[in-house]
């Protein structure tokens, strides 16, 4: 080793040929005229800032935003701050996310389990559902959607359930729960069920595990999460009244609101997004050999059984990665909320930019913001997946 | 790692300097470069930017778009219209991507001194209003707590809006709409009680109604709404350009030139305001870096103020909006504009 680099030296030449030098010396190439490119972008920004007399920071988020947003999960009013202008917006955002997440999966793993389905009429339906929702852009299905929900009747005809509820084209409107003083021992009795129902449910998966012996896991987990709060709230008085919504002279008041934009958007993306799940899902079932179900039939074990015990975990495996990037879609999707006035990140983004005339920071904000979104997600999936992964050994 | 510093620096100072000498430019000598000026408009709204039977954009803003490009090129017709919504208009004209806005935008404190653009004047005098139902029975907008209202982002109507329901400690929902259009469809579906723009804005949307009768503009107007053309800060031979483009408009209409007479007028009167202003006398043109005749070629290409607004806006349009505020001085208006001097 010694002798061989004694023995280079110090030659420029020796670079070329030397293919570990020669790729390293391109690799710094590369880097250094990405690190100028870089440095050209953020140098010409600021120069031509500067030659237009703009600020850039961030000390516009202390200042008062004056403009008021319809539907915010924390405390907002339009005296409120730009930077709690933008945190209203991500809330909006993580909310039909998640909302949206969580129900694209179920129908998309509904549809993609009875595509496979033995009946003919079963599987064409979803087959048509699949094409045509995949197929049309996001955006038409979100304003096709919002246009049907602003057709629904106008408010002076709402219609109502029970005189409680009521859906018209400005959303639904439904009675709000207010707590009254003893609600929060019927909330900590129902935690204290989920944790029992957990550990309830570590004993009787070793228990199946050592013995064999099946437990009524659902039935006996219910029962400690329902049961306790229930008694405790009758125990109690009831401590929950009702904030029920009443007519006025232009819309309701009282109760809360979800508006015809959250609705429509969410649904457009459920459907949307749930018809890629289902195709994942159908490929994740049909990727398990066909060997597997006929070895769990030959056991004896029902179809429905052997689905669920079966197909599905090992479907996982295959359906997990690709899931996980159809997430990330539809949390940047949901920022199409702008074109039908969802006041998400982007939409009041857009109004805090115009406001501020701070455009480089709020593309900023929202990059980062996207960015952090979507890496944690990922981060989330690539932890469940490696959690479910076939264990080599 | 030091020569890579060095270059660096080297990179940065240039890019500086190339920034710095972009921004600067004179955007006089950018558009005549350009050979049309790029003027930013509404999306669409009746009487100030909309497209007429052939497909040209026209209108109350757009006609001002025309007449600088008559002063700079002698043809009103070297326009490169850009579309525009209420929130991408400052961004457009920040980074230059048009030289000179016309859409109906409100002369404020923070537009002029924080977004550091200068407004060149007050082309309409406007104020902010409602549009509702008549079976609302509404008579005041201060009547108007619990009610859904339809609003334009990014705009000083959606800050007073909020500043009125906060004074008058009442309570609204918003409904965050992009454009004019997108307001219109989201009020006719009913999704909002009233609709909130510019005066103007809402008697020209009002027009487009199948059934104008069974809507109201409420009389009531809840803020001062000074709309004029706008341009980046920084220039001030061109914004002077559109100045005074503005300034003749209104002095032709003061002194009785209409797009009729100017080529009469052009060659001599007896009256030396009107020659300096159509360059039979003096040298104006030159001054502001254009040609002798700019003027005459402004009137020739829209006409007046006066007739400008009567075209688009006045009672024999379906605006029917009355002068108003927009009035000459002379009868009662606000429209002043200082001499041909």
């Amino acid at each position: 080793m010694a002798n061989s680099r004694q023995e280079s030296g110090f030659q420029i030449r020796r670079i070329w040929s030397d293919e570990r030098a020669r790729s390293a010396l391109f690799q710094i190439l590369v880097v250094l005229g990405l690190a100028l490119l870089v440095a050209f972008f953020v140098a010409n920004t600021m120069a031509n800032l500067q030659a237009r007399g703009m600020e850039p920071g961030f000390g516009f988020l202390q200042d008062p935003a004056f403009f008021e947003i319809n539907q915010n999960l924390i405390e907002y009013a339009s005296t409120s701050t730009f930077g709690r202008a933008l945190v209203v917006g991500l809330l909006n955002t993580l909310l039909v996310s998640a909302a949206g997440i969580i129900s694209a999966t179920v129908i998309g793993f509904l549809a993609g389990v009875f595509r496979l389905s033995n009946n003919w009429l079963v599987g064409r339906l979803i087959g048509v559902y699949v094409e045509f929702t995949r197929n049309v852009p996001v955006l038409l299905q979100i304003i096709f959607w919002w246009s049907i929900l602003t057709g629904l009747p106008k408010v002076a005809d709402s219609l109502s359930i029970g005189n409680s509820l009521f859906l018209n084209n400005r959303g639904v409107r439904m009675p709000a729960p207010i707590l009254e003083n003893g609600f929060g021992w019927v909330a900590l009795a129902f935690l204290l069920g989920v944790f029992a129902s957990y550990l309830v449910g570590r004993w009787a998966r070793r228990r199946h595990m050592a013995t064999g012996q099946p437990f009524p896991m659902l039935w006996v987990g219910l029962g400690l999460v329902v049961l306790p709060p229930l008694l405790l709230f009758v125990a109690l008085g009831q401590p929950l009244d009702w904030d029920i919504p009443e007519k006025t002279r232009f819309n309701f008041r009282g109760g809360f609101n979800i508006t015809p934009e959250l609705v429509a958007l969410w649904w457009a993306l459920t459907t949307y997004t749930g018809a890629f799940i289902s195709e994942i899902v159908r490929a994740g079932i049909l990727s398990v050999s066909k060997g597997q179900s006929e070895a769990a039939h030959a056991l004896g074990l029902r179809p429905g059984l052997t689905m669920r015990k079966i197909i599905i975990p090992q479907a996982m495996r295959v359906i997990i990665p690709p899931l996980t990037s159809q997430y990330l879609n539809l949390t940047k999707n949901s920022s199409l909320a702008i074109a039908i006035g969802y006041q998400d990140l982007v939409s009041i983004g857009n109004t805090v930019l115009n406001q501020s005339g701070q455009a480089i920071e709020v593309v900023g904000i929202w990059m980062v913001v996207y960015l952090s979104l979507s890496l944690g997600t990922s981060a989330f999936m690539n932890w469940y997946n490696s959690h479910i992964a076939l264990v080599e050994r | 790692m030091k020569s890579v510093k060095y270059l660096a620096a080297a990179i940065v100072a240039a890019a500086t300097i190339g920034g710095a000498s972009i921004s600067h430019a004179a955007t006089l000598d950018d558009v005549r470069a350009a050979g049309a000026l790029k003027c930013g408009i509404n999306t669409g709204l009746p009487g100030f930017a909309y497209t007429d039977d052939s497909g040209n954009w026209t209108g109350f803003d757009a006609a001002f778009c025309r007449a600088v490009a008559a002063a700079v090129f002698g043809d009103g017709n070297k326009v490169q219209f850009v579309n525009l919504t209420g929130a991408n208009r400052f961004p457009a004209l920040a980074s230059g991507e048009i030289d000179l806005l016309s859409r109906n935008t409100t002369w404020t404190f923070s537009r002029d001194v924080d977004l550091a653009f200068t407004f060149v004047g007050v082309n309409y005098y406007d104020g902010q209003g409602f549009i509702g139902r008549k079976s609302l029975g509404v008579k005041s907008a201060k009547e108007l707590d619990g009610a859904s209202v339809c609003i334009q982002t990014g705009t000083t109507t959606e800050l007073n809006l909020a500043d009125f329901f906060r004074v008058n400690n009442i309570k609204f929902e918003p409904v965050p709409i992009e454009t004019n259009e997108e307001a219109r469809v989201a009020y006719l579906a009913d999704r909002c009680d009233v609709y909130t723009t510019d005066a103007s804005g809402l008697a020209a949307t009002k027009t487009t109604f199948e059934n104008a009768d069974a809507h109201m503009v409420f009389p009531e107007i809840i803020s001062k709404e000074p709309l004029g053309p706008l341009v980046r800060q920084g220039d001030d031979q061109w914004a002077d350009v559109a100045r005074w483009t503005l300034n003749v408009l209104i002095n032709a209409e003061e002194y009785g030139v209409t797009q009729a007479n100017v080529a009469e007028m052009a060659k001599g009167t007896n009256n030396p305001e009107i020659n300096r202003m159509l360059g039979s006398e003096g040298s104006l043109g030159e001054m502001l870096g254009l040609q002798k005749d700019w003027a005459a070629n402004v009137i020739k290409a829209v006409g007046n103020y006066g007739e400008i607004f009567d075209r688009f806006l006045g009672p024999n349009t379906a605006l029917a909006l009355d002068r108003g505020q927009n009035a000459l001085y002379t009868k009662g208006g606000l429209l002043y504009a200082p001499p041909m001097r």
